[in-house]
């Protein structure tokens, strides 16, 4: 029963965020309803035993990713998006699309068995998951740390004072 | 009452990934649209960590491959984002036509 209703409120509070992020027009408003999808995505993943998951996304998405994306918008002092035209094809499409969705959603819950999630049981513990990594994932483990590095590297080039002094250098 | 079935997570995770994509179809600043990108992203953890549950703890180190990617991705982004408004003043996607001819 509290599996249920856990499961059921931070599942609405989920999709109600995403709703809330596309309709907002002030990119913070976004910001800070994305920061709420996150948080109660943490919840269902502790919800299906993964609390390492569950913490790695609220240190990182809900801390780290969310606080660029902050930290870029203040910066960029972007305001309120303009309303264009009202995009014709998208009602044409998008209503039959949505009731379409609605339907097969519906049947889905009605025909496919699938098994039952239990709650208590969290097999994915930090150790488990960082045995994990280190043996058989060893190799993506490392590769993925020069990703990272090479990220970092692109993303002080890309931002620093010194890349605009070279742009203007070559435009002249 | 019937139980939470891996299904119901499956639901939730679509609901994520259409919501993402409309967000990167329909909105106009390239910050809304990368916030929309990392829905989608998010989307597909859910996923990956619901099959975790049936087929064995794979997915959920997949996940953490993937948000280890969504910040990589997020800092290249932005990073871009900063370089292209120091040119021009924007951040609209429907102005940045450099190269379009």
């Amino acid at each position: 029963m509290l599996h249920y209703t856990l499961f059921l409120t931070f599942g609405a509070i989920c999709v109600a965020g995403a709703v809330n992020l596309l309709i907002q027009r002030h990119p913070i408003n976004s910001a800070l309803s994305l920061v709420a999808v996150m948080a109660s995505l943490a919840v269902e993943y502790l919800l299906l035993g993964a609390e390492f998951v569950a913490a790695v996304q609220v240190i990182i998405y809900a801390g780290a990713i969310m606080v660029l994306f902050v930290f870029v918008i203040m910066l960029l002092n972007a305001g309120e998006e303009a309303r264009t035209g009202e995009s014709r094809i998208a009602l044409l499409l998008g209503i039959p699309g949505i009731l379409t969705g609605a339907v097969l959603v519906a049947w889905v819950l009605e025909h496919a068995g699938s098994p039952a999630v239990a709650a208590g049981a969290l097999p994915g513990s930090p150790r488990v998951i960082g045995w994990l990594l280190f043996h058989d994932f060893l190799l993506p483990f490392e590769v993925t740390s020069v990703l990272v590095l090479i990220a970092i590297m692109g993303a002080v080039v890309l931002a620093s004072p010194a890349a605009k002094s070279i742009s203007e250098g070559t435009q002249n | 009452m019937a139980p939470i079935a891996t299904i119901h997570y499956l639901i939730v995770a679509a609901g994520l990934f259409v919501l993402g994509v409309t967000g990167v179809l329909t909105r106009r600043n390239v910050v809304i649209v990368l916030m929309s990108i990392e829905l989608i992203l998010n989307a597909v953890n859910l996923n990956l960590v619901a099959f975790s549950r049936i087929w064995g703890l794979h997915g959920q180190v997949f996940a953490i491959f993937v948000i280890t990617d969504a910040a990589a991705e997020a800092a290249v982004g932005l990073g871009i984002l900063i370089a292209f408004f120091r040119n021009k003043e924007t951040v609209n996607v429907d102005e940045i036509d450099l190269l379009k001819w």
